[in-house]
């Protein structure tokens, strides 16, 4: 019987570190990715990860590292699995410099630490600005070692369309598409990890790359997985304006002292170190945003009169700024054609992080069992607002565990997916192949590319960073209306290789529905938390609303039950950082 | 600035097809990259006249030029397009074509496994027992690390590959990205433990010895790692070790 299989779902930083995990197990893995490894968007997270390495002489700890997480993510978070995340920090970025990361060093030539938002401690290791590309660069290049030794097989560029539920409502494999050929087969495994990631492309324009666009989160939500705290979206306070993409300037710019600013009186006004003296510039992201939001949209004060306002890095010298910042000076020259480092930077906030995502238990299994998820594609670590720098290390501690929960998991299985029938894997192959030709027959008056960003502009201008009910409903009725028109689609391609319009009006459908979670979730929550910010309802409820939203998908649209958050190790108190 | 952004696009349906030439005009927006001209073209996919034909296919991700995916020749220069702004460009017609030196799959999409076959050759990659906590790595100067931290900013786009006349489809040549990446692994404390294992693999068929010191790689590489010099370091160190071997025969 038995083959111990594990699928793993996504090339990212989590799902990377769970094909090596179960790997060093000795389980067979089949690794999917949409794209080679290596292009995951793991690599556009610039500023460091966590930990607290305590070598600053700052008296930095682990339980403070816990408090910061979970104050920072405005309690909504559950604090075990936090504990578990902060405890094992330390070990990780040990094993990430074992494997050759090029973290800055201090002239000891020890991992060199930085301050981030949201935190008084240096707690941030770094490699320049492109962490994320060097730990993901590093797990590449392992896995390739394992591929090397026959342990571990790629499916690069191939999508995660469904997972195989059996009779007994257990998962025994997916249906995934090759988006060369475009043939959909159904693979057989023991257990499936789901490492997908965010869905910025949701908002149309976000600081994520275009392959972020939470299908297979969404595929497995109408399978019946609850999606968790949707409703909470990450903006990130410093983002370029731009027209096809958001992109991010490194909260380490403001780690390593830049200052955020725009006139006032004619005279330069620094309204975060005037508005929060205790942290000033790094404030958590969800303040720093909607302060930016003020200034710019109720103030009227953006520079030009736009929504921007400056991030400034010119008080500090040019040497220092490239080797801790290179990346996101070079990203801002080659795209904005000004060198931050005599020029300040024009930013505002863009849509970033999911701190909601698939609903899972502490070990990363979802409801559907021997299906997982981690990454950011889960809910698990962040609550209402994510900490910077916190995002890589929940990405490769969700892998780090949920590689090895699979495996325990695989172990206490009656039936391996060998022994499970056909019939079940052509049945899900069927319902997948029907709803793909059904898309290549849709020859209406429609583009999909159109609709996908009449649902970034209306999911930008309304469940951003201000949300107001009457605005929540308008963007509900004009999903809904997008989801009407999307019936009338023209795929104006009907090629059967290498078609990239196909595949993505399937991918659409998950986003509107997704959209609805989280429109319809934000629109539910009476009250203020973290990234989710009502004016009607200003403060943060925790009697009513210290609560997991959990969406269930219906024919009709989400249907939400709460759930209690684990507040075993620290009290809920109130939120300061003036 | 014109109203219109004129492209002429290299098609080819798939592998085995003949390409073709396709143009199309794009209404001029401010702040546009190739990729942006292409994402309008999928919003109404009709050629410069007036048919209606299908969306361009081609690779991209991040659009901040960190992923490598859009990589094309674009008026005739390897680069990537997320970042090929079109103001900077001059006014007259775009021409997008795929990379030359890798098997087309569709239109400006193309295969390029074989660089990620490379990397395992030259084994790109520290040999740790095991990700479990065994305390910190070993120390590294901090100016050490600089330049190697340059080679590991890599994103394996093809650039050099395509820019190097020792490479094509049908050379062994392993390229330059792999050698950078070899002299990088072979200077980390723990790398250097496999140190004669890449060597061996560049001394042999397809290895340092192929590279024709056009230093055209250099030139191409977005990241501007320092390839030739990368290269020059390695030719020394595999002329020691060979005399080295050879001493200790």
């Amino acid at each position: 019987m038995s083959k111990n299989k594990i699928i793993v779902v996504g090339g990212g930083l989590a799902g990377l570190m769970a094909v090596i995990k179960a790997a060093e197990a000795g389980v067979e893995v089949e690794a999917f990715s949409l794209v080679p490894f290596k292009r995951s968007h793991s690599l556009c997270a610039q500023g460091g990860i966590n930990a607290a390495l305590n070598t600053k002489g700052e008296n930095d700890s682990i339980q403070q590292h816990f408090e910061d997480t979970i104050v920072g993510g405005d309690f909504l978070a559950n604090q075990t699995p936090v504990k578990g995340l902060v405890e094992a920090a330390p070990g990780l970025i040990y094993a990430f410099d074992r494997m050759g990361v090029m973290f800055n060093r201090t002239p000891e030539g020890l991992i060199d630490l930085r301050l981030f938002g949201g935190v008084k401690n240096r707690r941030t290791a770094f490699a320049g600005a492109t962490t994320g590309q060097q730990l993901l660069y590093a797990l590449d290049e392992q896995v390739r070692k394992w591929i090397a030794k026959g342990k571990v097989k790629e499916y690069i560029g191939w999508e995660f369309l469904s997972a195989v539920v059996d009779d007994e409502g257990i998962c025994r494999g997916i249906v995934a598409q090759d988006l060369n050929s475009m043939e959909i087969r159904a693979f057989r495994a023991d257990a499936v990890i789901l490492a997908t990631g965010g869905a910025g492309m949701i908002y149309g324009k976000s600081t994520n790359s275009v392959i972020c666009t939470g299908s297979a989160a969404g595929a497995v939500y109408r399978q019946g997985v609850p999606f968790a705290n949707g409703e909470f979206v990450q903006f990130h306070p410093t983002a370029m304006p731009g027209d096809d993409k958001l992109r991010l300037m490194s909260e380490a710019s403001r780690g390593e002292g830049g200052r955020i600013w725009t006139y006032k009186d004619g005279k330069p006004w620094y309204f975060l170190e005037e508005w929060y003296p205790a942290y000033g510039n790094l404030v958590p992201r969800d303040i720093a945003s909607r302060a930016i939001y003020k200034v710019c949209v109720e103030m009227g004060l953006g520079i030009d009169g736009k929504n921007q306002v400056y991030l400034d890095l010119t008080h500090k010298d040019p040497e220092f700024l490239e080797v801790r910042l290179g990346g996101i000076l070079e990203i801002y020259r080659n795209f904005y054609g000004e060198d931050p480092v005599k020029v300040p930077m024009k930013i505002f906030p863009a849509p970033h992080y999911f701190m909601g995502g698939i609903y899972v238990d502490w070990n990363h299994m979802t409801p559907i069992p021997g299906l997982f998820a981690a990454g950011e594609c889960d809910y698990m670590y962040h609550g209402a607002n994510r900490l910077g720098a916190n995002s890589l290390l929940s990405a490769a501690y969700s892998g780090y565990i949920c590689g090895p929960n699979a495996v325990k998991y695989i172990k206490g299985l009656q039936k391996s997916a060998e022994d499970i029938s056909q019939k079940v894997f052509d049945r899900e192959l069927n319902r997948q192949a029907g709803i793909f030709e059904a898309i290549y027959r849709m020859d209406g008056t429609e583009n999909p590319y159109t609709i996908h960003e009449e649902l970034g502009e209306t999911m930008i201008t309304h469940v951003g960073v201000v949300r107001y009910d009457k605005n929540l409903k308008l963007a509900d009725e004009k999903i809904q209306e997008l989801m009407e028109r999307y019936k009338r689609i023209n795929v104006n391609d009907t090629g059967r290789w290498a078609n990239d319009v196909v595949p993505f009006v399937n991918q659409l459908w998950n986003m509107l529905e997704l959209a609805r979670v989280i429109t319809l979730g934000a629109l539910n929550r009476n009250e203020s938390r973290g990234s989710h910010y009502k004016p009607e309802y200003p403060d943060r409820n925790d009697e009513e609303w210290l609560k997991t939203t959990k969406a269930y998908w219906t024919e009709s649209g989400p249907r939400f039950e709460y759930e209690d958050v684990d507040i075993s190790l620290l009290k809920p108190r109130a939120r300061k950082y003036d | 600035m014109a109203e219109f952004i004129h492209l002429k696009i290299k098609r080819q349906n798939g592998p085995n097809e003949s390409p073709r030439w396709e143009e199309f005009k794009v209404p001029y927006k401010p702040n546009m990259n190739v990729v942006s001209v292409l994402m309008e073209i999928r919003k109404n996919p009709v050629n410069a006249q007036g048919q209606k034909t299908t969306p361009v296919t081609w690779d991209c991700s991040c659009l901040e030029e960190v992923c490598g995916a859009c990589t094309m020749i674009i008026n005739g220069n390897v680069r990537q397009a997320c970042s090929a702004l079109i103001d900077k460009m001059p006014s007259q017609v775009i021409t997008l074509e795929p990379l030359s030196k890798f098997p087309v799959i569709r239109d400006l999409k193309v295969d390029r496994s074989v660089l990620f076959e490379h990397l395992k050759k030259v084994k790109a990659w520290i040999n740790i027992d095991g990700t479990f906590d065994l305390g910190p790595g070993p120390r590294v100067p901090e100016k050490e690390r600089r330049w190697m931290y340059e080679i590991s900013r890599c994103m394996t786009c093809g650039c050099c590959y395509e820019a190097c006349p020792n490479f094509n489809a049908r050379s062994s040549f392993i390229g330059p990205a792999p050698l950078a990446q070899v002299l990088r692994f072979n200077n980390h404390p723990t790398g250097a433990m496999d140190k004669e294992a890449r060597l061996e693999t560049i001394m042999g068929d397809g290895g340092i010895t192929d590279c024709g010191n056009a230093q055209n790689c250099i030139e191409a590489c977005p990241k501007k790692i320092p390839l030739t010099t990368a290269i020059a370091k390695l030719n020394r160190d595999t002329t020691l070790y060979s005399i080295g071997r050879w001493f200790n025969r």
